[in-house]
């Protein structure tokens, strides 16, 4: 009886497991790009919050992830979306990257689009690395909200992820991403 | 690593309400996290509403995807004097994970993303926004045209940056 109350105690969740590792959040200036450099092997999974505006002149932009590096065509997507008229979906293979969902600058001022990605499994070496992305903005009369699976093509472990827009425009000043590890 | 996810508060009903508030929301986290879990005392499926520092002004919008097992769809609400993403019914349990970005800033309007689950109807996911660079500091949920049964939990986690 003891060994499963102490086992049940094991099994359950403990909020002691999600820690912040780092976090960026854009200057006055603007910023090209945001790398999470030196991520520790110690956690289970990741995940980035965040928001982002950038400076092209569009109402949407898109916060794009990559892994240690890697620039080739070696990601795949999946995603349904809804545009506040129209749910549809989509998949593309053969990305240079893993996509969120974020704001442009004809966006009303003040609005940012917000992503939620969890990367699963990072450290395990023997299976390529998935990603799912919840993420959206709306901008009070425009909006566009979606949810996206990721895979990247590659065995090894994540150490670094780089994050830039996708329109190639600077992220603009409030933009701020956070890297959190979660212990297995 | 400090721990960065704390409860903030949790709360079980012991009589059906038409909403729920929490009314002194820390500033010292970077993200909140409201996990609802219930029962609606009456009624079909209809909207878990959500307003921020008491503004009923119509400072809310969002946009919706929704499924109902054979449809996919979305829409939109703007200019709205409720965040409405979030899904209750009577027939079944349902939840509502609702993630608000940022809230502690004064610089950007507040976004929440919204997971909303009503297994026998509907399942919800929207991008919504409080047109308002004020801190968020309290948060009021409400049964829109329904209320909450006895035993529905609310709870409020905030999730600390480094």
């Amino acid at each position: 009886m003891l060994n499963n109350i102490v086992g049940l105690l094991a099994a359950a969740p403990s909020l002691n497991s999600y820690e912040s590792i780092e976090t960026f959040t854009v200057g006055s200036g603007g910023q090209s790009s945001i790398i999470f450099s030196t991520i520790p092997s110690t956690y289970k999974h990741l995940q980035i919050r965040g928001i982002m505006r950038s400076a092209t002149a569009s109402t949407d932009d898109d916060p794009l992830f990559r892994f240690n590096g890697d620039t080739g065509s070696n990601y795949v997507r999946h995603q349904i979306f809804g545009t506040g008229s129209t749910a549809g979906a989509s998949a593309a293979t053969s990305q240079t990257s893993i996509q969120g969902q974020g704001a442009g600058n004809t966006a009303p001022a003040n609005v940012f689009g917000a992503n939620i990605v969890d990367i699963l499994d990072y450290t395990n070496t023997n299976k390529y690395k998935t990603v799912r992305t919840l993420a959206g903005t709306d901008q009070n009369g425009y909006g566009y909200m979606v949810m996206r699976s990721g895979l990247w093509l590659n065995t090894s472990a994540i150490n670094s992820i780089t994050i830039i827009t996708g329109s190639g425009s600077n992220f603009l000043q409030y933009s701020s991403f956070a890297l959190y590890g979660i212990k297995g | 690593m400090p721990s960065t996810y704390d409860k903030i508060e949790a709360k079980t009903l012991g009589s059906a309400q038409a909403s729920v508030s929490f009314t002194s929301i820390p500033s010292t986290y970077t993200d909140l996290v409201l996990i609802v879990e219930g029962i609606a005392t009456s009624g079909g499926t209809s909207a878990l509403a959500l307003q921020f520092n008491g503004d009923t002004s119509s400072a809310y919008s969002g946009t919706r995807l929704s499924g109902n097992g054979s449809t996919a769809s979305s829409d939109r609400y703007p200019a709205t004097t409720v965040m409405g993403g979030g899904l209750i019914t009577s027939s079944v349990r349902f939840n509502n994970i609702i993630n608000i970005q940022n809230y502690s800033n004064t610089t950007t309007y507040k976004t929440a993303l919204f997971r909303a689950n009503v297994s026998d109807a509907l399942v919800r996911t929207s991008v919504n926004m409080w047109i308002n660079t004020s801190a968020i500091n309290r948060a009021d949920l409400l049964a829109v045209g329904t209320t909450f049964a006895t035993g529905s939990t609310f709870t409020l986690y905030g999730i600390k940056a480094a």
